[in-house]
């Protein structure tokens, strides 16, 4: 079987800025692959162009096997594209809305009516059917939005951003959903600038720059951490902060509840030099231990380094 | 320095509403923040976060109680307070054909700071924020990380004792965040008071007091430790699976699981008490599903907030 998404040293630009250089990642069928990076790193881009929506410059990009430099219209078919702002009509109701997206991609009546009455009730909207998208609380609306893309039963899915500026609350709910659709078999690609929803997905690659900085699965990733992260527990929070700023062995220092978190290289190597801060600083209460790390520990040390 | 400016609450906040028509945005909250303090305010979309900040910035009028900002009510002396404060709003605040020095003149400008002043301030947010290499540049050419330090920058020029920062790292990336955090941090030990909104449960862990606000109304306060550990906050029960959906699916509707989500790659169920726990550990087994642990951890802020939203 074919890879869902294979991308092979695929670039764009736009005039003299490459939005995305030589990239090549391959996500498998049925998998949740999240792809992370700051704003501008070239995430949309990228999702354009696998929808085909914008032509590669160089390099071959193939969905399903197919390959969209050539049969565009095919890709189209076999994928659902949710944009950062995907465009519902605020004066059509739900099912106006469904049907519009129905009709675009040709779902025959029969199939579309089954369709559209298996995802109103996955996605807890039947109830609403009738109510204008206008008037649906913002949830709701990403919720029909999602829908709308899945109406014409794509393998593949892309969802630019889906939750950004959401609650966490929120995007825990959605992010049930998205496990809900990969075990019907639907290949999710999504973009996210939270790492806690990353650590959530099969795989994550994270994209600067146009290019991929790491990519594996959150516990590869964790377990590749070139250092390690280092708790000091202490009521001299912000003394303790100051006196590690400048400590070379310290790559970045954070405050987390009433404690601290270092990221360091090696903790062997920093534990000591730690506490000759700390009590060179007056600082006499610390407690010192190695904790796991977090995926968003894991990209701070590749930027870092 | 005037005699209101002394108090050591930056603000107090007395059954503060707003109606828009009618429908209540902000329902009669109250609460105080203390000087100095990193102040986290956290909720959905819509549940009130933003009226709430632009009536304590003096922009919007309150339907009815009070809020007095550095001394100043926010209803009576609006301008006092406008005048008074740092306020960063959510998404962008600058002008992409100017550069970060012309972005700071500019904004002196606004608050009147003229000549040496005007110098002074520019130089002085310049290198704290690490800006001069860049100050010819243009932001519209800004990474991300340095947009926000720009308009952090903005904010800070006339000294403000107190900030508003409305999600202000939205969309940079975490090596960016944590720099921004740490100028927060700092600002924050020297005596500025920060009010902040974030959707970033790891950024409020930075916070030494959070409120949660939903449909109006605040329905937790404390430190991060205390809303972990608040009283009848029952037990969060972390389980690590291959079968995570399966073993939601068969567990959120059972009657003592008060709510379950995923939580990275494991399973964050809270039940209402320490008994339920072994209620819920048979229940697993009764699956027949193979699970790699299944133990009692703190909870996250996540676990806590889907807690609170759920049976407020």
């Amino acid at each position: 079987m074919p890879a869902a998404i294979a991308a092979s040293a695929v670039t764009r630009r736009f005039g003299e800025i490459v939005a995305i250089e030589r990239l090549s990642l391959e996500v498998e069928g049925g998998e949740i692959f999240a792809i992370v990076g700051p704003d501008g790193a070239g995430k949309t881009t990228l999702m354009r162009l696998i929808c085909g929506a914008l032509a590669l410059d160089e390099g071959t990009l193939l969905v399903d096997g197919i390959d969209v430099r050539r049969q565009a219209w095919r890709v189209q078919a076999a994928i659902g594209y949710m944009p950062q702002r995907f465009s519902l009509y605020p004066d059509l109701s739900v099912m106006e809305n469904l049907r519009f997206y129905g009709n675009i991609f040709g779902v025959p009546r029969l199939e579309f009516a089954k369709r559209a009455q298996e995802l109103l009730n996955d996605f807890a909207l039947a109830p609403f059917t009738r109510r204008l998208a206008d008037e649906l609380s913002g949830g709701m609306k990403q919720k029909l939005a999602l829908a709308c893309t899945l109406i014409h039963s794509p393998t593949t899915i892309l969802l630019d951003e889906p939750t950004a500026g959401v609650d966490p609350v929120s995007r825990r709910e959605f992010w049930r959903i998205l496990y809900r659709i990969s075990a019907g078999g639907t290949t999710i690609f999504v973009s996210t600038p939270y790492m806690d929803e990353a650590e959530r997905a099969h795989r994550v690659a994270f994209i600067t720059h146009g290019a991929i900085l790491s990519l594996g699965s959150p516990a590869d990733l964790k377990a590749h951490l070139a250092g390690e992260v280092v708790e000091i527990t202490t009521q001299q929070r912000p003394k303790a902060r100051r006196a590690l700023r400048d400590e070379p062995s310290v790559r970045s220092i954070e405050i987390f509840g009433e404690a601290l978190h270092a990221l360091v290289p090696s903790a062997a190597n920093a534990i000591p030099a730690i506490e000759a801060r700390l009590r060179d600083a007056g600082v006499t209460d610390a407690v010192l231990r190695v904790i796991p790390p977090s995926l968003e520990d894991t990209f701070v040390a590749r930027l870092s380094s | 320095m005037s005699a209101a400016a002394a108090v050591s609450s930056t603000v107090r906040v007395d059954a503060l509403t707003r109606r828009f028509d009618s429908f209540v945005a902000v329902d009669a909250i109250s609460f105080e923040i203390r000087a100095g303090e990193i102040w986290g305010f956290l909720g959905p979309n819509g549940a009130g976060k933003s009226t709430t900040i632009r009536m304590l910035c003096g922009v919007l009028a309150p339907t009815s109680g009070s809020a007095e900002v550095l001394g100043y009510d926010v209803g009576r002396d609006p301008e006092d307070v406008k005048l008074r404060i740092g306020y960063m709003p959510q998404g962008s605040s600058l002008w992409d054909d100017l550069s970060v020095e012309e972005h700071l003149r500019f904004y002196c400008g606004m608050f009147d700071i003229y000549g040496p002043g005007e110098k002074r301030a520019v130089d002085r947010w310049m290198e704290r924020l690490d800006l001069k290499k860049r100050r010819s540049q243009l932001a519209g050419t800004l990474s991300g990380g340095y947009r926000k330090r720009l308009a952090l920058a903005c904010t800070l020029l006339h000294d403000p004792k107190m900030i508003f920062l409305d999600e202000p790292t939205s969309g940079v990336d975490p090596l960016s965040r944590r720099e921004f955090w740490d100028i927060i941090v700092g600002l924050a030990e020297e005596g500025t008071t920060v009010l902040v909104t974030t959707h970033y449960l790891d950024e409020a862990e930075h916070c030494n007091e959070l409120a949660l606000i939903y449909g109006g109304k605040i329905i937790a306060r404390g430190t991060p430790e205390n809303l972990k550990h608040a009283p009848g906050g029952g037990e969060t029960i972390e389980i690590v699976s291959e079968h995570n959906v399966a073993i939601l699916d068969a567990v959120e509707s059972l009657p003592f699981v008060r709510s379950a989500g995923l939580y990275g790659s494991a399973l964050h169920i809270t039940v209402a008490h320490k008994e339920d726990a072994a209620q819920l550990k048979a229940a697993v087994s009764r699956l027949g599903i193979s699970i790699a642990s299944l133990e009692p951890v703190t909870p996250s802020l996540e676990d806590v907030f889907a807690d609170l939203v759920r049976t407020p």
